[in-house]
This record gives structure tokens, C-alpha cells and sequence, in this order.
């Protein structure tokens, strides 16, 4: 409780940071959005661990093109975070620069997750396997479009919408999010394609 | 849970005992129930991974509960109870709900589960803990905020024998149930042979439901009847010290101009029933605080202390969430139907929609603040 009476004048308007009602939404989206995924992988897991023949049934995932993909989604999000600091420091032109090139990272791990999609010898009705594994990556390749969604409209505010040093929420959610993006395609990546190597 | 927690203090005349443990039991039995749902199926054949984990969970429930029982208890032992119609319901519930968490204990624990399956015992359970550990307090809670609602006092002669008679009733009713499923009764049956031992529990089981039928009856009597003759209820109508009985009985519109300034979870109480309050500088003030702005603003706070960090800008009044709305409804169509350019184009209508719902308006500082 207050001890003080506290003038509202003095308070900033919407908040700033995490006092913003914003930060707030994005921080409880993850969380509500990474249960989603922890239900999908504990599917994942539940059903591998009662496997009685091979899992996957048509041998472990090829790394050719997912290996390189993994990396280039961990790449993004290090653009994503120079992006952050340049506003942070006040650089408009950094934040644009960089937004951009994560975008065109981000491009590129959904173009190649499709070649990867394609690659496959299962298809979503095979069985059990193409099954979560299309759902699992599928979601993920939702999450990861609405981030490139995101991106742009971060895009198109910092180039019109007047982002300061001080007031760039949009950025650090937009941010925020694109690392969740990022840490549940390395959950995903490991699951799928790592543990049964390991484990079986 | 909660609504106990706000009637016993009232008519105990003291502060709840223990309050943050209370307020944390309930947040905690509030957490584990989402933990439980396999305790209806013990004896269906699930892995013993699941049904240990499930029945582990069931009995976690114990330790919230009996916190919050014992709070209530002491608060009503260390007060000065007065007895009118919700505290009356309030005490009974605290019967039902440690008659009903125990029949809960037990079946929680798998062994003593698979014996009373499908038996009258999960009946009688179930009921104490539906009817019990939830209309009960309704009913007081109805007794208890009615009069704020309406502006009439609900009739409190009616209303006693509305409590023991449900209470008879109910008790009368449905404890025996305990009795017939430990005999081997199974439920869902309709009729069974005579001699099999269950006459004599059945025959007081069909009395107490009568009765407890005449008790809800007396309920439904008691409604009409104070809608239209009630004492008028006046703004506090049981010297309570929450802040909904420091306005009229019905609240109008817009009952408070500005934020009350707030010192105590007790306002109304401050400096009489509470002691230590004689420092009027500490004290609420219930009717002095920030206006903000015609309800177009409010005051963004911390999580846990709700101390003041930001002033907030409410929504105005935009066609984007309909726009949006009607976006989606085209996108939808298209894809039931199978037109997916429709569906498209509407997409992107809906990407534009959200663009210009979420740009930001001018910014700047609101000049109406007090």
C-alpha cells in the first residue's frame, strides 16, 4: 500500500516499460502461447515414449535443410535485438536497417521450412508421426508469419509513426516476441529432430 | 470461498483472520482444481502415472481448504458473531464444506475410491459438495448483497426458517446417502427389491429431500415478497466495512466521481470497529481522489501493492473493431465456401484494419486531469 498521496499529474501517461499495459499483453500472450506448445510436445513425447517400432517410423529427420535453417532463425534474432538497441540508442536508422534484415531472414526460414515440408517422406494423414510433426511445425510456422506480420508494422510505424529514444513499446514487443518464435523453433527442433537420434 | 471470506468478517464484527493466507488458499484451490479432473475416473482403467498424479493432486486440495476453514473459524471465535440470515448460511457452509471435503479425502485416495465407485457415497459426496460448498453460500451471499442490489431487505423471520430448514433438509436428505452406498447401494438405479437393507436410509433420504424442497421454497416466497414489502435497506444495512455499502441501496450511475482514496481493506471500519485507526491522516477517504478525465482515463497500477504507476487512455469510440469484425466474417466466408481470392482479399482487409486500429494516436498529454 501507499504511504504517500501520489499526484497523477506526475505519473506518465500509458505507462512506460513494464508499467505499460502493453508489455503486460505481450508477456501473458507468450506465456498463454507457450503452453500451447508445451501441451503440443508433451503429445510429442507421450506418444514417442509408447512407440513400439521405429520413431520416427521412416527413420531420424534429415538435418540438411534444417540445421542451416535453425541457424538462420538464430541469426534473426540477433538482428532483432540490434534493432531494439538502435532505437534504444535513438538510431532510426539502425532500428529500420535491422528490422529489415530480420524480416528477410525470417522470409527465408518459412520459405525454406516449405522445401523442408516438401522434403518429407510422411504426409499429415501417414500417421501418428506426420501427424505432430506437420501440427507442431505448422503451428510454428504460424507464429512465425505473424512475426513477420509484426515486423512490418513495426517497419511502417518506424518509418512514419514516430518512434523516440524513450516511447518504442511496439519494438520491444514486436522483439519480445520474435525471440519466442525463436526459443520454441529450438524446443521444436530439438524434439523433432534431435531427440530421437539421442534416444532411440 | 471468496464470498465467505467477505460475509463472515462482516457479521463476526472483526477483520478476517489471516487474510493474505485465506486470499492465497483460494488463488492456490483455485490452481490445483484445474489439477483433478482424472478423479472421476479412478476406475476406468487409466495408467497408474496418471492416477497417482491425479489423486496426489486431489489431496493437495486438503491444505488450502483447512486454512481457509480454520481462518473463518477463528474469525468468527475471535469475534463478536451476530447471527442473521447470511451468517447463518455462512456457518452452515463451513458444516457442508468439511463434511464434504472429507468424503472428498477419502475418495481422493484410490483404494477407498475403487470401493464406493458408482456407489450412493459418490452421491451423497458430490451433492455436499455441489449443493453444499456452493448453493449455500449463494444463498448467503443473496441474503447478504440483495438489499444492496434492490434497495429492500430480504424478510429475516422467512429467512431463518429458510436456513434451518434447508439446512434440516439438505442434511437430512443426503447424509444418509453415506450410510446406503457403504450398504452396496449403486447409484443411478431407479427401484431395487425390498429387504436388501436400504428401506429404512431411502425412506429418510425421500423425508429431508421433501423438506429441503419446502426449505427452497420458502426462498423463492421470501424473494417476491421482500421485492415488494422489503424495509427499505438503506446504504449499510449490516454496518459492514467494504466499500460497496458506503453508496446507496440500489447504486446509481456513476457512483463515485473520483478514485477513493483507500488506506485499509476495511474503510467503512476505520477508527470504530478496527482498532489502531485514530490517526485520521491514515485513514480512508472515501469520496477525496484523482477524477480522471470523465471515465476516460484510469489509473494503471502495480500488481501486488497497487500502488499508482501510470495514467491510462481508454479506448474511444472507433469503427476499426467493426471493420475488423466484418473483415473476418468475409475471410471465414470465403473459406467455408471455398473462394479462397475472397478470403485472401479480406485478409488483407483485416491486416489494414489492425494497422489502423493499432497506430497510435497523436501523443501527448491530456489536458482535462485533476
Amino acid at each position: 500500500m501507499t504511504s504517500a498521496t501520489v499526484d497523477v499529474r506526475e505519473l506518465p501517461i500509458q505507462g512506460k516499460g513494464r508499467s505499460d499495459p502493453g508489455w503486460w499483453a505481450m508477456v501473458w500472450t507468450i506465456a498463454t502461447e507457450a503452453m500451447l506448445f508445451a501441451f503440443l510436445l508433451f503429445s510429442f513425447y507421450y506418444i514417442g515414449s509408447m512407440a513400439r517400432s521405429a520413431w520416427p517410423p521412416s527413420g531420424p529427420l534429415s538435418l540438411k535443410l534444417s540445421l542451416p535453417n535453425t541457424i538462420i532463425l538464430i541469426v534473426s534474432s540477433i538482428f532483432m535485438w540490434l534493432a531494439e538497441r538502435g532505437i534504444e540508442r535513438g538510431s532510426h536508422t539502425q532500428l529500420r536497417a535491422f528490422l529489415a534484415i530480420t524480416f528477410l531472414l525470417g522470409l527465408a526460414f518459412a520459405i525454406i521450412q516449405g522445401f523442408e515440408w516438401r522434403a518429407q517422406p510422411f504426409r499429415p494423414t501417414t500417421g501418428v508421426f506426420g501427424s505432430l510433426f506437420y501440427t507442431i511445425t505448422g503451428f510454428h510456422g504460424a507464429h512465425v508469419i505473424v512475426g513477420l506480420i509484426m515486423n512490418l508494422f513495426v517497419q511502417m510505424r518506424a518509418w512514419f509513426g514516430g518512434f523516440t529514444r524513450e516511447r518504442h513499446l511496439a519494438v520491444t514487443n514486436a522483439a519480445m516476441y520474435w525471440h519466442f518464435v525463436d526459443v520454441v523453433w529450438l524446443f521444436v527442433f530439438i524434439s523433432l529432430y534431435i531427440s530421437p537420434r539421442v534416444a532411440y | 470461498m471468496g464470498m465467505i471470506s467477505e460475509i463472515i468478517p462482516t457479521f463476526a464484527r472483526r477483520p478476517l483472520v489471516g487474510y493474505g493466507w485465506v486470499a492465497l488458499a483460494t488463488v492456490v484451490t483455485g490452481i490445483l482444481g484445474f489439477g483433478v479432473w482424472v478423479h472421476h475416473m479412478f476406475a476406468t482403467g487409466l495408467p497408474q502415472m496418471s492416477m497417482a498424479f491425479f489423486s496426489v493432486a486431489s489431496l493437495t486440495i486438503v491444505f488450502p481448504s483447512a486454512v481457509a476453514v480454520f481462518s473463518w473459524i477463528a474469525t468468527i471465535w475471535h469475534g463478536r458473531p451476530v447471527w442473521r440470515t447470511p451468517m447463518l448460511f455462512a456457518a452452515g457452509f463451513i458444516i457442508l464444506f468439511v463434511i464434504g471435503g472429507v468424503s472428498g479425502v477419502v475418495t481422493a485416495a484410490i483404494p477407498y475410491d475403487w470401493q464406493v465407485t458408482d456407489s450412493y457415497f459418490v452421491v451423497a459426496h458430490l451433492h455436499y459438495v455441489l449443493v453444499g460448498i456452493n448453493v449455500f453460500p449463494v444463498m448467503a451471499a443473496f441474503y447478504y448483497w440483495l438489499p444492496k442490489m434492490t434497495g429492500r431487505m430480504m424478510n429475516e423471520t422467512l429467512g431463518k426458517w429458510n436456513f434451518w430448514v434447508m439446512f434440516i433438509g439438505f442434511n437430512l436428505g443426503f447424509f444418509p446417502m453415506h450410510i446406503a452406498g457403504i450398504l452396496g447401494m449403486p447409484r443411478r438405479i431407479y427401484t431395487y427389491p425390498a429387504g436388501l437393507g436400504w428401506d429404512t436410509v431411502n425412506l429418510i433420504t425421500s423425508i429431508g429431500a421433501w423438506i429441503f424442497a419446502a426449505g427452497v421454497l420458502i426462498f423463492v416466497v421470501n424473494f417476491f415478497w421482500s421485492m415488494r414489502f422489503g424495509a427499505p435497506a438503506g446504504d449499510n444495512p449490516w454496518d459492514a466495512g467494504t466499500l460497496e455499502w458506503s453508496t446507496s441501496s440500489p447504486p446509481p450511475e456513476y457512483n463515485f466521481a473520483v478514485i477513493p482514496t483507500i488506506r485499509s481493506r476495511l474503510p467503512l471500519w476505520e477508527g470504530r470497529v478496527m482498532e489502531g485507526q485514530t490517526n485520521p491522516d491514515a485513514r480512508s477517504a472515501i469520496w477525496q481522489g484523482p477524477a480522471l478525465a470523465d471515465g476516460r482515463e484510469a489509473v494503471g497500477i502495480s500488481p501486488l501493492d497497487a500502488d499508482p504507476m501510470a495514467v491510462l487512455r481508454m479506448p474511444k469510440d472507433s469503427l476499426a473493431p467493426l471493420l475488423l469484425a466484418l473483415s473476418l466474417t468475409g475471410v471465414f466466408y470465403g473459406m467455408v465456401t471455398g473462394i479462397y481470392l475472397m478470403a485472401l482479399l479480406f485478409g488483407i482487409c483485416v491486416l489494414l484494419c489492425l494497422v489502423g486500429w493499432l497506430w497510435p494516436a497523436s501523443p501527448g498529454r491530456a489536458e482535462d486531469e485533476v
